[in-house]
């Protein structure tokens, strides 16, 4: 009788099956849903790259090839020492011999080396399988967001910093005569807006200040070339009788501050003009109580934004992505990503699965472009414009 | 006019073995469709999707197409008219076995007053062609597969015969025409024994797991086939989905009333037919994705310890109540 029990479950079990859906992913036809963090290829931010060789010598296969030369810099300032700096020649990954493990992309202290999820690259010669630095770079077109980071979890340690830091930065009385707090100038005046000062607003706001956005990142680059020397500090110093190369960095310290004192009014009145949309600005500017934050930030900023425009010109990573994404303060390879992509909007949205700008594809086929590549382009455009339409 | 050519004997002739040809090559690449797709659904898979573009449908007709293109092989020990002869001779047997079944009423390429006994010794050449096979292809694992389907076909087809001729017996005649048009709904449950031993021993008869010991892919390659190549081994997996479909009209014609319906089985007599030896195919196909291979002893058992004493009793009971119950023979 329990033979029989078990006959009539067995046809039981396969008939159920044949009624459930099938297991099968019809992957060529059907992408697959992968990961953000899924390791398909390495890509390179060449831009970001240091020929420090880190990658290379940890790499476990020792499949990384990097050639490089030193190029000499001529001096800024007559009498100064000349500089040298390494040029990339040749950065080549063997995914033949590569085994996946990241250590690459842990070890890189720059930030050049990245994990994309694309894994359709295989090739019919197994040299072909050595992607040199153009193909690497291109990979970087498909390199997801990082993730939003745990709402709950503890702030970055840049961040807590930054927010130690905040009241010495602003103890100015225009500021708080204007009635703004310390998060407006982030939101009016982004041009002076770093990480660090928009930090207050960022844990409310997903995205500071949407429209003022590019002016503020077109003002924060300075041109060091330009750094003069405030002849009235450095006489005073020689007076002093102070050494020469004292006195002159005094000096030129002097001018620098006033270069950005001038800066930063005229970013914050540009700013402002910029007809910021007050809704933005609340958003962002959460703890300023009231609409006119902006006129009052950037009346009120103009001679205390000292502290602010020092920050933006911190090489720090602020200097790659001047409008950090509150969301990700820790993480700042995705304001790289974001210049890569050339989005000073970015922000974590999550998008979901990418897909395809028709447009750019067609534009990148007819350029002349291979599919592979075209279609990066369009999966990033893609991502690009959804991410514009959710902020 | 049409009438006129239809009299003339060798027109029908031509007309009728054509019209068999057609069936014999189309309804078996269905059974063999539907078990690569059943299968497939039954293990958690889709099975073919590309040939033909829907779903796969013409999976098979590339198949066909490839085993055209494959050189034909015959092994230098082969004895090479018996090779070559032997997967005609065992397809051929489900062909005409076909012209005896009736499909409708009055569509039955020829009514043979004895049908079943022509189907049943017809079918059984099969296994000549297979010891052929076996023996011919000089190959020890063909020879293995050889004799253990001797053995088992010629065990299964004691109670084959015996449940058939139960059938038969109730009926009063020999004709699968007359049989099907004899029979009656209270036959399904009083023949049950019968119609079970008739299923299992078909299923061991066409080396259909879990009787498929002849052809083991496990243990002896593919049996009398393993030296097969293209268009031969071709045919033999032919033997095997025509054989299905053979055995599914037998069943269906001697058990289930051929082409009886719960309604319109006149108009509709073709459709109840094919009905019934899909469904047929269906089972066959389920056991195959449900049970695993029987032992060799496991089947001899099953075949001299089960199927035949059962059978046996049947035939008798069927004897008493044929002989005794008046309303068995429609006089009560």
């Amino acid at each position: 009788m329990a033979k029989g029990l078990g006959l009539a479950k067995g046809l039981m079990v396969t008939l159920n099956t044949m009624r459930k859906p099938t297991a099968t992913k019809h992957y060529p036809d059907a992408k697959p849903a992968l990961p953000p963090r899924t390791r398909g290829v390495i890509a390179l931010f060449e831009e970001n790259c240091t020929v420090c060789m880190l990658c290379a010598r940890e790499c476990p296969d020792w499949c990384i090839y990097i050639d490089s030369h030193k190029e000499v810099v001529p001096p800024k300032t007559p009498g100064a020492r000349a500089r040298t700096r390494n040029i990339l020649d040749r950065f080549a990954i063997d995914f033949a011999l590569c085994m996946y493990c990241g250590i690459c992309i842990e070890v890189c202290p720059f930030d050049a080396l990245f994990w994309s999820p694309e894994f359709e690259y295989s090739e019919y010669d197994i040299r072909e399988l050595t992607h040199e630095k153009e193909r690497l770079r291109e990979w970087m077109y498909t390199v997801p967001a990082p993730p939003a980071l745990d709402p709950d979890g503890e702030p970055a340690a840049e961040l807590v910093a930054a927010q130690k830091a905040e009241p010495k930065v602003y103890e100015a009385p225009a500021l708080q005569a204007g009635g703004a707090a310390v998060a407006a100038p982030a939101a009016a005046a982004p041009a002076a807006a770093p990480a660090a000062v928009a930090a207050p607003a960022a844990a409310a706001a997903p995205a500071p200040a949407a429209a003022p956005g590019k002016p503020a990142r077109e003002h924060a680059e300075i041109d060091k070339e330009d750094v003069g020397v405030d002849q009235g500090v450095f006489d005073a110093a020689i007076s002093a009788g102070l050494p020469e190369r004292v006195a002159r960095a005094k000096a030129k310290s002097a001018w620098m501050k006033n270069w950005k004192k001038e800066n930063a009014a005229t970013q914050a009145a540009e700013a402002t003009a910029a007809a910021v949309p007050p809704a933005a600005v609340d958003e962002s500017a959460v703890q300023a109580p009231a609409a006119e934050a902006p006129a009052a930030a950037a009346a009120g900023t103009a001679p205390d934004t000292e502290g602010a425009a020092v920050v933006a010109m911190d090489p720090g990573p602020t200097s790659v992505a001047p409008t950090v994404d509150p969301a990700s303060q820790g993480a700042d390879t995705h304001g790289m990503t974001g210049s890569v992509v050339g989005d000073a909007q970015e922000s974590h949205v999550d998008v979901g699965e990418p897909q395809i700008d028709q447009e750019t594809y067609d534009a990148a086929i007819a350029s002349g472009l291979p599919d592979r590549v075209a279609r990066a382009k369009a999966k990033s455009a893609w991502v690009k414009k959804a991410r514009k339409g959710q902020v | 006019v049409i009438e006129s050519l239809l009299d003339n004997w060798w027109v029908a002739a031509v007309l009728k073995a054509v019209a068999c040809l057609g069936v014999f090559l189309t309804v078996p690449l269905i059974i063999g469709q539907t078990e690569h797709k059943v299968m497939a659904h039954m293990q958690g898979r889709t099975g073919p999707m590309y040939a033909g573009a829907f779903h796969g449908w013409a999976q098979l007709v590339a198949d066909g197409i490839k085993f055209v293109q494959k050189e034909d092989v015959v092994p230098d020990n082969a004895d090479r008219g018996v090779f070559k002869l032997a997967p005609a001779v065992s397809l051929l047997p489900a062909l005409f076995v076909l012209v005896v079944i009736p499909w409708s009423p009055g569509l039955v390429a020829e009514k043979l007053d004895i049908g079943l006994f022509y189907a049943l010794a017809i079918s059984s050449i099969t296994t000549i062609g297979m010891l052929m096979a076996a023996w011919s292809s000089a190959n020890k694992f063909s020879l293995l597969g050889g004799i253990r389907g001797a053995a088992q076909l010629i065990a299964y087809e004691l109670p084959l015969v015996l449940s058939a001729a139960t059938v038969a017996m109730f009926a009063g005649t020999l004709s699968l025409t007359g049989i099907a048009a004899a029979w009656e709904w209270w036959w399904i449950p009083f023949l049950a024994p019968a119609m079970f031993v008739f299923f299992v021993a078909s299923l061991a008869e066409l080396n259909r797991p879990p009787f498929d010991m002849p052809v083991a892919d496990s243990e002896i390659i593919f049996g009398h086939m393993t030296e097969y190549t293209g268009l031969r081994f071709a045919f033999f997996l032919l033997t095997e989905y025509a054989g299905i479909v053979v055995a599914g009209a037998l069943f269906a014609v001697l058990f289930l009333g051929g082409w009886r319906g719960p309604f319109l089985s006149a108009e509709l007599g073709i459709l109840w037919t094919f009905l019934k030896i899909f469904a047929f195919g269906f089972v066959v196909i389920w056991l195959r994705v449900a049970y695993p291979r029987l032992r060799e002893d496991q089947l001899q058992k099953l075949c001299w310890k089960v199927l035949i004493p059962l059978s046996l009793v049947q035939i008798f009971v069927a004897a008493a109540v044929k002989l005794y119950a008046p309303w068995a023979n429609g006089t009560w």
